[in-house]
């Protein structure tokens, strides 16, 4: 599985290649004309990028995420979530590398094929960086109205967790 | 609006608890340390996406991406009906399904950028159309959760991967709840004008 994970690229950039140029692309400058539309895009999620983790490392630090989730953990035991996830739920919207950080400790504490290092697993493989995804859509486009873009994918977030709990529970027993 | 809400308040957030928990210093220090890991991220993901964005342009040329939106226009013209017969919109987005079902994120980014651009009609509020897009895009719906198995693996699971049934699942429930949560949401307040 790991070894197909590492042929796919290679093997997609060749496919694609060999295929435009048999349909007579000019492969190299469609690469290169795509490619400098990718730099404009960068270009503009940078300034939404730089708000949003400016907050989100204020958060980290000032400690905000242990006092939530030690507020949490009583409410989490109800609906059959392991309290040890919760900082991981708090952190996995707004950081990616922070929630992989700490899922990476969860499951190397309490073992990777234990209840709470499964659960960690399949929370950390079924969600996304909602906030970062809504600034990078958003920002490169100057939307600033955003309507019910983040109450709507934070309920895909809470459901996605709440089903990653009972998933493990269910295929792996408790 | 809601971008400066949630902003604003998890900056005010953060002064509060960082006073509560005597972290004030930290706290200053941190503010810049974030700005600097944005640059950081936007620099060490430029490559890629610039890279992504070339492939895409490659396969728009050759007529594969408009096949990829041939082969997924009956789930998306349901998702998004009002761009069923829109190639500029179609073409990416099925470009930016298919590349976050591989579990290519950095590449499902700028082609989910290319068709959120081709359904934006101007002006600085979001459509119903791209909040369903972006709600998508923020559920995962990867098949193959390559960095979590890897993680397992180092710390010595028996089977890394045996955990891909359950993430089938959450991920299934996540994405129907975001796409149920915009229909909704989208109807309410539209009600509420």
């Amino acid at each position: 599985m790991n070894f197909l994970a590492s042929l796919l690229v290679p093997l997609l950039l060749a496919g694609v290649a060999l295929f435009a140029l048999h349909r007579r692309v000019d492969v190299y400058d469609a690469l290169t004309a795509g490619a400098m539309d990718g730099l404009r895009v960068t270009v503009r999620i940078l300034p939404a990028l730089v708000g949003l983790l400016s907050a989100v490392w204020m958060l980290r630090a000032s400690g905000a995420l242990e006092l939530a989730a030690a507020a949490l953990e009583p409410l989490l035991l109800h609906v059959g979530l392991p309290p040890e996830t919760v900082a991981l739920m708090l952190v996995r919207p707004v950081s990616g590398s922070g929630a992989l950080a700490i899922g990476a400790e969860l499951i190397d504490r309490y073992g990777p094929d234990s209840l709470v290092g499964r659960t960690a697993a399949v929370m950390l493989g079924s969600s996304e960086t909602t906030f970062y995804t809504i600034a990078v859509y958003f920002g490169g486009l100057g939307i600033v109205r955003t309507r019910h873009a983040v109450p709507a994918a934070l309920c895909a977030d809470l459901a996605g967790f709440l089903a990653s709990a009972w998933a493990v529970r269910l295929l792996f027993g408790s | 609006m809601a971008m400066s809400l949630i902003w604003t308040a998890m900056v005010v957030l953060s002064l509060l608890c960082a006073a509560a928990t005597g972290r004030l210093d930290a706290l200053a220090a941190s503010a810049l340390d974030g700005a600097a890991a944005a640059v950081e991220l936007c620099l060490a993901t430029a490559g890629a996406l610039c890279l992504w964005s070339g492939v895409l342009e490659v396969m728009r040329r050759a007529g594969l991406t408009g096949g990829l939106a041939r082969l997924l226009r009956p789930v998306l013209g349901l998702l998004f009906p009002a761009f069923r017969r829109c190639s500029a919109v179609m073409e990416p987005l099925a470009a930016n399904v298919s590349a976050n079902l591989l579990g290519l994120g950095n590449a499902a980014t700028p082609m989910g950028i290319r068709a959120a651009r081709a359904m934006h009609r101007g002006g600085d509020a979001a459509s119903d159309e791209l909040c369903m897009l972006v709600v998508c895009n923020s559920a995962s719906i990867q098949l193959i959760p390559a960095t979590v198995a890897g993680v397992r693996a180092a710390a010595g699971a028996k089977a890394p991967f045996d955990i891909l049934p359950a993430v089938w699942l959450a991920s299934a429930v996540s994405v129907t709840a975001g796409i149920i949560a915009a229909k909704l949401f989208s109807r309410l307040g539209r009600r509420r004008r």
